[in-house]
């Protein structure tokens, strides 16, 4: 028997186990997540820090220092308009965290209560539904792409064109954890106590909703990082006036053969946020909602 | 466990033998689940596990099959033999090949213990393919279907041919047994294999086991909670608690003379199946009145018009009458699907009955619509089933227990001192207002949940299958609780069971009910006591431990007996 | 079954008209005169007057939305700005790559994630376990581009084995010098949906091994391969499928960069090309066939269940 048929023990779980999931750990969380909650704390701080940080200006052109390599005044070397490219970066960290935040928040905010309708209405239900169905078969950068050749693309429009599409995600979790939690004894206790629909909706039902909400928001903040630098990268997104980490890929493609370093330096810091993030993100879902663990990552 | 022992020293070589079994958690540090486990079975004999929930007796058979959750439970020390052969060392290979041909062990769910996406006949087939390689695929289907047979399925090659979901509970623990006997192992564990069926076919089930366990000589390891089913069922008897044995005896010793107190506590809390004296009528006001209730599931939907479909309607309930008067108890009971709990519910307004008048103190409440029905809500409030889902965990016992008078304009101080009187009054200490709900055990949270209803000052509680989620010990004390409360405040209580025992001891009239209809109406004493209708006569013979009156030790002096059908002219009360 | 293959079918249709409804305000609704945008910056008043009434922009709103999805229908999904060729026909030009190149991806993806994630279950805590799992966190977390330019750096140019950019068709140049060609493109494409399918198939497995019919497999002696493929595998299929369906939107994300990256002139480089050139009806062109073949794709999947599950064959 060394397959482990990781079955609750008949007799012993229940009785031992404490029903309330803590919201803090007991014993000190891994040494995975601990790297990765100070690599975020770094960027934030650099994202916070950047115009005190960066060792020149990022939008100061120099024609005569095109492409150097990294040295003593440019420290990462420069781009092809002889840019800075360490400055550059590390202004490129304040735009992904404000598109990753703002979409997590925003995403939320309109998610949460069409949730709650959906899930306790089933009139609502069938047509809120019917049109997250319709917006999560968008696929969300053409959705992006088709809002920003519309309107032109700033920091708010990308934000906005990033963030409806994940908007269906949050509806489906809400909704899915309230048609759960109608049914448990305690809610229909609630409704027999005379209290009213919004004392119910609020006070027993939205709770539930939290430590689910906060998983999947770490979730969409991860990919929203990651979909405004691929509009960036696919020259759909935020001007190049504003550095973020995808332009300075995209205009880095041009002349990758001879310097990959323009396409590499951002990469990385992306790929180390959006991964801080994520693991963050997995170490909440155990914490608060091992259930969650079906709903998959980042998308 | 010297009984034991000279047992064993006069039986023939035992087919079990379990010696000192230590099991502890994985956890750091490790606490011990098991504590030192001894018994043996020997050929042929019926062995019961008993003991309530956190006892480890279905610890104890999940490690004689190896089948410990990996990772949380380990065996720390002990010998576990099984014909001589030493399984606590043998090989994994080894013990695959001893599972099903010479132990094998039937489940408590039998709705989910079968894999969903496979014919039961393949999933029975499949132990003969795994152990025993020479025979054909002919050879191996005729043995399926005669063990079909054996089981007492009817139609079996369309049963071999079934999927899980198409087969109702009972059916599916026939599918177990079969898979579990195919093999004629010399030892069955059965985990409570008949908890989650009805008492009909609870009835058949224990009979089919004894059949074939006389037919082929097995020993079972029975595993239960039930007082009742050990009586009919057991050769001897091992109580455990907490991870020990309390003691080992044959079957009409220790259900005469107990030898530890604990024993002697577990059988006192079994509630007699002898109905107790109806209380006498001091008031005669109506608080609570079904008039020709009905609820009807599944109105034909524009789809199955469309279709052409007949209209999967179902009649929950139908023509539901009966009045409770103040300060009594009227029990409804029934087995899964005999709509009692519809009527629970109608009555609560959790749903709305499609035809049919609720009044609570004179007034149908029926067909009011939200905000009409919310003065009326608070004269009838609920117990639920399930203590650890009836209380809201993110609020302070305080907050639960004064939401309702809050909502209906008590101010929070006052509201919160009578919170405060309520839980003296269930036998819960004043500081447990600031607690969680987690930091109590079930029969506690129960307790709270009476309180949060009486909180409301209701003339109506509606307990449905209040007590049938704790043990027999707690299941007494809060059936004597609610018996106290109602001769302090007066209040009418509507039961909801599928227990006869609990039904007799504490209803003043009973209402039995099957497939939506109500079949039997009237005083506890006489329904329980010398039932008319047939359905009620067959609920009160599949009754385990009838002939036993556990309490008192000894064996009930006048029992219902099985007679042919009584003749169907039920007279129906009132 | 027939009713329920029926019922997913005809689900299918009022998520087709979200679509068709949101793509169409999206236009009408955004700031700026519609007829600017479908004639591009270089029409004329005259052009513009045309398509205006060709959209037929003085009609009530619903009335042009029933004349543009009308057109729709019948196949007409407007005219490129660039290329003043149809959109349909600029489309079906484009389709060959990124379809070959998707099938490829999809399949390398699940066979190379499925057995991961079986395997990370089955070994549930171990160092295997944490390996699949720390893979599949990076498959989410590195950019795709990004991975598309480690993969060319290392095994186009530095080892030189295959090369940088480029594609070449099956249809003229065979089997091997498009799987030469698409290698890397498909390893690109892959990264996050077997970061996803390993990782969907590793929860739904350790849900299904807690499951009492596994328990009852292991209590006949059944040993660990036949519990893990025979049992486990196929009752945690749906949710796997269901990821492989819903997945599908990343790797329409994934073709358009990947076909960036690699200069393969399929639907995602007609994507970008559209980008830039803010080639509307081109745009909105790619959004509906693509919205429709995931729609399509999750019904096939929602179909299939029906073949795995008795319980919905005989619903």
């Amino acid at each position: 028997m060394s397959l482990s048929p990781p079955h609750a023990a008949p007799d012993v779980a229940g009785a031992t186990v404490p029903r309330r999931l803590r919201f803090w750990p007991r014993q000190r969380p891994g040494w995975t997540v601990m790297i990765a909650a100070v690599c975020l704390a770094l960027i934030v701080i650099v994202a916070i820090l950047a115009p005190w940080l960066a060792p020149h200006d990022p939008l100061e052109m120099s024609p005569a220092n095109r492409l150097k390599p990294p040295g003593t005044d440019y420290w990462l070397g420069s781009d092809a308009y002889g840019r800075d490219l360490l400055s550059r970066v590390l202004y490129g960290a304040r735009v992904s965290l404000i598109v990753g935040i703002g979409s997590a928040l925003i995403s939320v905010v309109i998610g949460l209560p069409l949730g709650i309708l959906a899930g306790f209405f089933r009139g609502l239900d069938s047509l809120i539904m019917r049109v997250m169905d319709g917006l999560m078969a968008i696929p969300s950068v053409l959705l992006a792409i088709a809002i920003v050749s519309l309107i032109s693309a700033n920091l708010w429009t990308v934000m906005a064109a990033i963030t409806i599409p994940e908007i269906p995600r949050v509806v489906r979790l809400v909704r899915s954890v309230v048609l759960s939690a109608r049914e448990e004894p305690y809610v229909e206790a609630a409704v027999s106590l005379g209290s009213s629909l919004t004392t119910v909706m609020w006070r027993h039902l939205m709770p539930n909703t939290l430590a689910p909400l906060i998983v999947m928001s770490t979730y969409i903040c991860a990919s929203a990082i990651l979909t405004e630098a691929i509009l960036s990268f696919l020259g759909a997104g935020i001007g190049t006036e504003t550095p973020t980490w995808g332009n300075i890929m995209s205009e880095g493609r041009t002349y990758f053969l001879i310097k990959p370093s323009l396409i590499f330096w951002p990469g990385i810091m992306l790929s180390i946020c959006i991964l801080s993030i994520n693991l963050l993100g997995d170490a909440a879902r155990d914490r608060l909602d091992p259930r969650l663990q079906k709903r998959g990552g980042a998308q | 466990m010297s009984d034991d022992a000279t047992h064993a020293g006069l039986a023939p070589a035992p087919v079990l033998e379990i010696r000192g079994l230590k099991v502890t958690t994985h956890a750091s540090p490790a606490k011990p689940i098991l504590e030192g486990i001894d018994f043996s079975i020997a050929p042929g004999e019926t062995l019961c596990l008993v003991g309530e929930s956190g006892s480890g007796k279905s610890v104890t058979s999940l490690a004689v099959m190896g089948l410990l959750p990996k990772g949380s439970l380990t065996v720390t020390g002990g010998r576990i033999e099984l014909e001589g052969n030493a399984l606590l060392d043998a090989s994994p290979k080894r013990l695959r090949d001893l599972r099903a041909s010479r132990m094998a062990m039937i489940f408590q769910e039998p709705m989910t213990a079968l894999n969903p996406l496979m014919r039961v006949g393949e999933q029975i087939e499949e132990v003969l393919v795994m152990h025993q390689k020479g025979l054909s695929s002919t050879q191996r289907r005729e043995r399926v279907l005669e063990m079909l047979d054996q089981v007492q399925l009817p139609d079996i090659e369309r049963v071999y041919a079934s999927w899980p979901h198409q087969l109702s509970g009972g059916q599916r623990q026939r599918i177990m047994i079969a898979m579990a006997l195919i093999l004629e192992p010399k030892l069955l564990i059965a985990d409570e294999p008949t908890t989650a069926l009805d008492v009909t076919t609870q009835k058949q089930i224990l009979k089919l086991i004894k059949q074939l366990q006389e037919r082929h000589g097995t020993s079972v390891l029975f595993i239960t909670h039930d007082m009742g089913v050990v009586a009919d069922i057991a050769d001897r008897v091992c109580v455990m608690r907490h991870g020990e044995v309390v003691e080992t005896q044959p079957i009409e010793a220790l259900l005469r003379r107990p030898k530890t107190d604990y024993t002697r506590q577990l059988l006192t809390a079994v509630p007699s199946l002898r109905p107790r004296a109806a209380r006498e009528v001091t008031d005669r006001e109506i608080v609570l009145e079904a008039i020709e209730l009905e609820k009807r599931y599944g109105q034909t939907s524009r789809w199955a018009r469309l279709t052409g479909r007949a209209s999967a309607q179902t009649l929950a309930a139908s023509e539901v009458n009966f009045a409770l008067t103040r300060g009594r108890t009227l029990g409804i009971v029934g087995e899964s699907g005999s709509g009692k709990s519809t009527v629970a519910r109608c009555v609560m307004r959790m749903i709305e009955p499609t035809a049919g008048g609720v009044r609570v103190m004179g007034k149908d409440i029926a067909s009011l619509g939200r905000a009409a029905l919310r003065p009326h809500r608070k004269r009838i409030q609920m117990i639920f089933q399930d203590p650890f889902r009836s209380l809201n965990p993110r609020l302070t016992i305080g907050a639960s227990l004064i939401e309702g008078p809050v909502n209906y304009g008590t101010p929070r101080g006052e509201a919160l001192a009578r919170a405060a009187e309520l839980l003296a009054l269930v036998g819960l200490p004043k500081d447990a207002l600031a607690r969680y709900p987690h930091q109590f055990s079930g029969g506690q949270r129960q307790r709270i949940a009476i309180a949060r209803a009486l909180a409301m000052e209701p003339d109506v509680l509606v307990a449905d299958e209040a007590v049938s989620a704790l043990d027999v010990s707690v299941q007494a004390q809060v059936l004597a609780l609610l018996d106290d409360i109602q001769r302090r405040l007066g209040v009418a209580v509507l039961f909801i069971t599928h227990d006869l025992r609990v039904a007799a001891q504490i209803c003043d009239e009973v209402m039995v009910m099957q497939k939506g209809v109500v079949v039997e109406y009237g005083p506890a004493s006489r329904v329980l006591g010398a039932p008319e209708h047939p359905y009620t006569r067959s609920l009160m013979l599949a009754a385990p431990g009838r002939h036993w009156d556990f309490s008192r030790f000894r064996p009930l002096d006048r029992v219902l007996e099985e007679t042919p059908a009584s003749a169907s002219n039920a007279a129906v009360y009132p | 079954m027939f009713s329920y293959c029926l019922r997913r079918t005809l689900a299918a249709v009022p998520v087709m008209v979200v679509v068709a409804l949101f793509v169409f305000l999206l236009l009408r609704l955004s700031p700026g005169d519609p007829a600017a945008i479908i004639a591009g910056d270089m029409a004329t008043p005259a052009q513009l007057d045309r398509i205006r009434e060709t959209l037929g922009l003085n009609q009530p709103i619903y009335l042009q939305f029933f004349h543009w999805a009308g057109e729709l229908l019948r196949g007409d999904f407007g005219t490129s700005l660039m290329s003043n060729l149809p959109v349909t026909q600029l489309m079906a030009q484009r389709l060959e790559p990124t379809v070959s190149l998707a099938l490829l991806s999809i399949v390398l993806s699940v066979v190379v994630a499925v057995p991961m994630g079986v395997i990370a279950a089955w070994k549930h805590g171990s160092l295997i376990d944490n390996a699949v799992m720390s893979v599949s966190v990076l498959g989410f977390s590195v950019p795709v581009f990004v991975i598309g330019y480690l993969l060319i750096k290392v095994f186009a140019i530095d080892l030189g084995w295959l090369p940088v950019q480029g594609f070449k068709r099956i249809s003229e140049a065979g089997f091997g010098p498009f799987i030469r060609h698409a290698i890397l493109p498909a390893l690109m494409l892959s990264t996050i949906y077997i970061a996803l399918i390993a990782r969907m198939t590793r929860a739904s497995m350790l849900d299904v091994l807690g499951e009492d019919f596994v328990r009852t497999a292991h209590a006949k002696g059944a040993s660990e391969t036949r519990v893990l493929f025979k049992h486990a595998l196929r009752n945690a299929g749906v949710p796997i499928l269901e990821v492989i369906g819903t997945g599908f939107a990343l790797m329409i994300t994934g073709v358009v960069v990947t076909e960036s990256v690699f200069n393969i002139p399929g639907l995602g480089r007609l994507t970008v090309d559209a980008i830039l050139s803010r080639d509307y009806p081109v745009i909105q062109g790619l959004i509906l066939v693509t919205s429709g073949v995931y729609v399509l794709i999750n019904l096939a999947i929602d179909l299939s269940y029906a073949l795995l599950d008795p319980r919905i064959r005989y619903q």
